[in-house]
């Protein structure tokens, strides 16, 4: 640029300023507002969109507006893992969010800000139906912020029934069980072990799901982990995990095709008893049912199995939370909706639209008969709390974004299980210091 | 990450066209004529690149920031992935663009030649470089799968047993960097095309009547005359491929583990995960390696091209 005179210089920066005010002005503008006039309202609903997910939400939306006829709630969807994350928190730093979101409780649930996005709602009347092993996944500070959607679910292996019963085998309780099965399994010509890999997050499960095993080990884990006291590389408990996803890919037991089969695949092999058993979230369910109805009551469910079988524990995935944040302009409307979903009419709408998968987290609400097969073998663990453990992503706010690289690493051969371990001690360290917990400085 | 590395093409090559003309007197338009331009690249350049240097160092979390020093930096550099996707980066780097200089000017001597249906076959070469990278990448990913992709089932036909590609710790990032060359070959050819059809046809006249073979015509005309076109696609694929990140993040998203990360699928996982500061230091980190090295070498082959 070859200005000179300083009356360019003016001109220029006046017309920068013109342009910052214009795009100022627009931010304020777009945030999406209320509905049609003559007392009808329309909320907006951010949900992910799994087909699960949706199904509820529309039942939900539904049947609140049979309830409140003057009400209506509009389902918006989006993407789901890292880059559904990535939404979330722009749009909420932008100010863009809907009147109301889904979003998970626990870890994630921390790293929205929540004292500074969300209305904290704990003084409302309908908190009253919320369980009280809910209510400590969706608090910051001192406030509660959201109501559950969803059921609980677990982080454990499903397996074939049949397969099991053809082979004459029995639950394991116990890794070392667990890998004789296995082994019995293979001998007879099934993949023992189902892994995905080309779904880069079913790799977490080994580790994952075997929290409730560490939890029942060392109580204090989840704290000094917190702290930056305890580590998975050190801590005999923890690194089991590691282990034993290193010591069952040694040993051969997943499926040949683990490094480029997908998730929709392994449900498929595990329906169809081609794979025995696959270490995956019981959020599967509700998929096997869509896909595989008439096989979903084969499907069985057991705990990662860890050294002592008195102590064999489920780890337990609390359901996410519905939200409410500060830029929504329809805030009565919000709570209203909120106080629906935590109602038993709003169990009873999503056991509609999607059958009970797994038990609600709001009081009052129980679950019909026919519930599958794997939901009736998760209850006995969810209702003995001395049988299972939330998983660590709801007792600590530290989670790496790396671990899936890491366990598909460690369960390909690339990485030993002691060095994966370290690897992601590393990994948390970035979390901790963005959310400023004392103690990683 | 682009509008970090596009300043350096486009400040590196025309200097020497315009600055002299400049120099003669004063310009030929009233200076209100550059505000409309002036104010966009203000607003969408300068602004958004210098923030960048600031938010480069503080910890950020979109809405509010804590000035933390170099400690994004030092994070960066001890990050575990980092080592392994500054050496992938390089070696996807060198691979892409050597395998588009040696198959581009091979394509462009064949299509410059008197071949039949010469217009179509230039046409499509060129299609790859006109699809998605995205598409490319869902494709391959299927035509590459282990056992049942296209492509090792035709291999077994022939009695080779194809690797995993895309899987296989030791060739994802060769797969897709060959998939790269396919699909970005074809400008390589397009500009290699333009500089052979530009030597004049009297060179090869009077070599044939000095008896050159084909061979020596090649290496001794072709070759060197069409430096500048060399010169181009060298600067132009070796920022590609430095700066590459969608067609990898489409086949492996950095896998299997951390086998096939390059420093840009390293950065956008941090801005994945809500570290925008150490992100953003992480892209000024990708903007300094890439000026650094595209700065000297554009600098060397546009001396070259200048003696001759």
């Amino acid at each position: 640029m070859a200005i000179t005179g300083t009356r360019h210089w003016a001109a220029l920066a006046g017309g920068v300023t013109a342009l910052a005010v214009a795009l100022t002005g627009c931010a304020g503008g777009s945030t999406s507002g209320s509905g049609g006039g003559g007392g009808e309202k329309t909320i907006t609903w951010l949900v992910d969109n799994t087909e699960n997910t949706v199904a509820y939400a529309e039942q939900l939306a539904k049947d609140f507006t049979a309830a409140n006829p003057t009400i209506k709630v509009e389902v918006e969807t989006r993407p789901q893992g890292g880059e559904g994350d990535n939404i979330v928190k722009t749009r909420l730093s932008t100010g863009d969010m809907a009147d109301v979101f889904s979003y998970n409780s626990g870890s994630l649930f921390h790293q929205i800000s929540p004292e500074q996005n969300l209305v904290p709602v704990t003084s409302e009347p309908y908190m009253a139906n919320v369980s009280d092993s809910f209510k400590p996944v969706v608090t910051a500070g001192k406030e509660i912020y959201g109501v559950p959607v969803g059921t609980g679910n677990a982080g454990a292996v499903l397996y074939n029934k049949k397969v099991y019963e053809k082979l004459g085998l029995s639950v394991p309780k116990t890794w070392s069980e667990f890998l004789a099965n296995s082994r019995k399994i293979k001998e007879a010509g099934t993949d023992p072990i189902i892994q995905t890999y080309q779904t880069t997050w079913t790799s977490q499960l080994f580790v994952l799901g075997d929290f409730a095993n560490v939890a029942k080990a060392d109580p204090n884990f989840a704290a000094n982990y917190t702290a930056n006291k305890a580590k998975y590389a050190t801590d005999p408990a923890a690194v089991k995990g590691f282990e034993h996803l290193e010591e069952a890919a040694k040993a051969g037991l997943f499926n040949k095709d683990f490094a480029s089969a997908t998730y929709a695949q392994g449900l498929e092999k595990l329906a169809n008893g081609e794979g025995a058993q696959y270490p995956i979230l019981s959020f599967a369910l509700p998929e096997l049912k869509v896909t595989f109805p008439d096989k979903l009551n084969d499907i069985g469910l057991f705990p990662l199995p860890g050294e002592d079988a008195s102590k064999n524990a489920l780890t337990v995935w609390l359901p996410g939370g519905v939200y409410i944040p500060k830029s929504t302009k329809n805030l009565e409307e919000a709570k209203k909706f909120q106080a629906f979903i935590a109602s038993t009419a709003g169990c009873d709408s999503q056991t509609k639209a999607v059958g009970a998968n797994g038990p609600y987290l709001v009081k009052g609400c129980d679950l019909p008969d026919d519930v599958p097969a794997a939901v009736k073998d998760m209850l006995p663990y969810f209702e003995d709390e001395s049988k299972n453990s939330p998983a660590l992503e709801y007792l600590s706010p530290v989670k790496g974004p790396a671990l899936e690289q890491i366990t598909v690493e460690v369960g390909s051969g690339i990485r030993s299980a002691k060095d994966g371990a370290a690897l992601y001690d590393e990994d948390v360290k970035k979390q901790a210091k963005q959310l400023n917990l004392p103690g990683w400085n | 990450m682009t509008v970090n590395t596009a300043p350096t093409v486009s400040a590196t090559r025309p200097r020497q066209a315009e600055q002299p003309k400049r120099r003669k007197g004063k310009s030929a338009y009233p200076y209100w004529f550059y505000l409309p331009a002036a104010v966009v690249y203000t607003a969408l350049f300068l602004i958004p690149t210098f923030a960048s240097f600031f938010f480069s160092f503080t910890r950020w979390t979109l809405t509010d920031f804590t000035f933390i020093g170099l400690d994004n930096f030092v994070q960066f550099f001890q990050e575990p992935a980092l080592l392994k996707g500054l050496t992938n980066t390089f070696i996807y780097g060198v691979v892409t663009s050597t395998l588009k200089v040696v198959l581009g000017m091979l394509l462009a001597v064949l299509l410059t030649s008197q071949i039949i249906a010469r217009g179509y076959l230039r046409s499509v070469i060129f299609f790859p470089v006109l699809l998605s990278s995205i598409g490319v990448g869902i494709v391959f990913t299927i035509l590459m799968d282990p056992s049942k992709g296209m492509i090792n089932k035709a291999l077994a036909v022939v009695g080779v047993e194809g690797p995993a590609w895309l899987v296989d710790p030791a060739w994802a990032l060769m797969s897709v960097a060959l998939v790269d060359v396919w699909k970005g070959v074809g400008l390589a050819t397009v500009i290699y095309i333009a500089g052979i059809v530009s030597i004049p046809q009297e060179y090869f006249e009077a070599a044939k009547v000095d008896g050159a073979s084909s061979f020596k015509s090649f290496f001794n005309i072709t070759l060197p005359l069409a430096r500048p076109a060399t010169a181009t696609v060298i600067i132009l694929s070796l920022i590609g491929g430095l700066r590459s990140f969608d067609l990898i993040w489409a086949m492996t998203k950095g896998g299997p583990g951390f086998t096939s990360d390059v420093i840009a699928s390293v950065i956008f996982k941090q801005y994945q995960a809500g570290f925008y500061g150490l992100s953003t230091a992480g892209n000024v980190v990708l903007f300094l390696i890439v000026t650094a090295i595209i700065l000297p070498l554009s600098m060397f082959l546009n001396r070259k091209e200048v003696e001759q």
